[in-house]
């Protein structure tokens, strides 16, 4: 048959797709005809990937600020203590968390690519992925820090953390003040994505006051 | 040793940062699908992934959007072991 008859309907396309958009469709027809992959898988992953969020992320650090038991066992198996809470941590062998403190401040990057704890955090941005990121949060953290608004005093140790395929690192920043009274899915919505990076802080406590 | 393209780390830049949010478009979405249903069916692994994407040509490493270069090393990959023939993605697109 070619490939003009075959059995599904092509989905409307973006008007601004650029031509890797029909590549892909193009891939995907061929690798399913051919049965290399199976589009129902496919679609599974696309589903998977849309429904993954930092709030997974967020629900774990909010956790640790609340039980420190918890936080040990995050902080020694990361991959164990979500699988605790019931979320989904990934195909990486080893999810690593990263305690910032008021002397330690961690970031995360992925000089060689784009590693990311997805499962945990959703797609990484753009910007983790772009070439001056990559580049500069090695030779110039704070300076890259500066571009997020985020200012260290001098005496907080910046530690820049280089994931790979193998290692994904997730960052537990610090908990802001003012907030000792909130409950543990108050605190959640406080953890923002950045600050699991490490480029932001956690907070602020109350955005909106009803 | 010169280092090779993908290896960024301490690269020197003066470029800044580009912090605008994009939401996945459904072909970059669809790209990260098939190759993770790749690696799932055995087809290929992460390790092939990054093989291909670091093969490619300084110049064209740089020009490429995140999921172009996830596209190009799963067609050269692909094509190395035989799942698909030489240029069947063009012809496919051509026809």
């Amino acid at each position: 048959m070619s490939h003009h008859d075959h059995d599904h309907s092509h989905e409307p396309v973006a008007a601004d797709e650029p031509p890797a958009g029909a590549r892909a469709r193009a891939l995907e027809e061929l690798l399913v005809e051919k049965g290399a992959i199976d589009r129902d898988d496919v679609r599974h992953r696309i589903d998977w990937l849309v429904s993954r969020s930092p709030a997974d992320g967020a629900r774990l650090v909010a956790r640790a600020w609340v039980d420190p038991a918890f936080k040990e066992r995050l902080l020694v198996d990361a991959r164990a203590a979500a699988l605790e809470v019931g979320l989904d941590p990934g195909p990486s062998p080893l999810v690593v968390a990263l305690e910032n403190t008021d002397a330690v401040h961690h970031v995360v990057v992925c000089t060689l690519c784009s590693c990311y704890p997805k499962a945990l955090l959703g797609p990484p941005p753009d910007w983790y992925k772009s070439l001056p990121y990559r580049s500069r949060a090695v030779s110039d953290p704070r300076g890259v820090l500066g571009e997020f608004g985020l200012t260290l005093d001098e005496d907080v140790e910046v530690r820049v953390v280089d994931s790979t395929a193998d290692i994904r690192y997730l960052v537990i920043p610090r908990r802001p003040g003012g907030t000792e009274g909130m409950r543990e899915e108050e605190l959640a919505a406080l953890v923002t994505r950045d600050s699991m990076i490490g480029v932001s802080r956690a907070g602020p406590p109350l955005l909106f006051k009803s | 040793m010169e280092q090779a393209v993908h290896d960024r780390g301490g690269w020197p830049t003066d470029a800044p940062i580009d912090r605008h949010e994009h939401e996945l478009a459904d072909w970059e979405l669809l790209t990260d699908a098939i190759v993770d249903a790749l690696e799932r069916s055995g087809a290929m692994n992460v390790d092939e992934l990054r093989r291909g994407i670091e093969s490619m040509s300084p110049t064209e490493y740089e020009r490429a959007s995140y999921y172009e270069r996830w596209l190009y090393s799963a067609e050269s990959i692909l094509t190395e072991k035989g799942v698909l023939a030489p240029g069947e993605v063009d012809r496919r697109l051509a026809g």
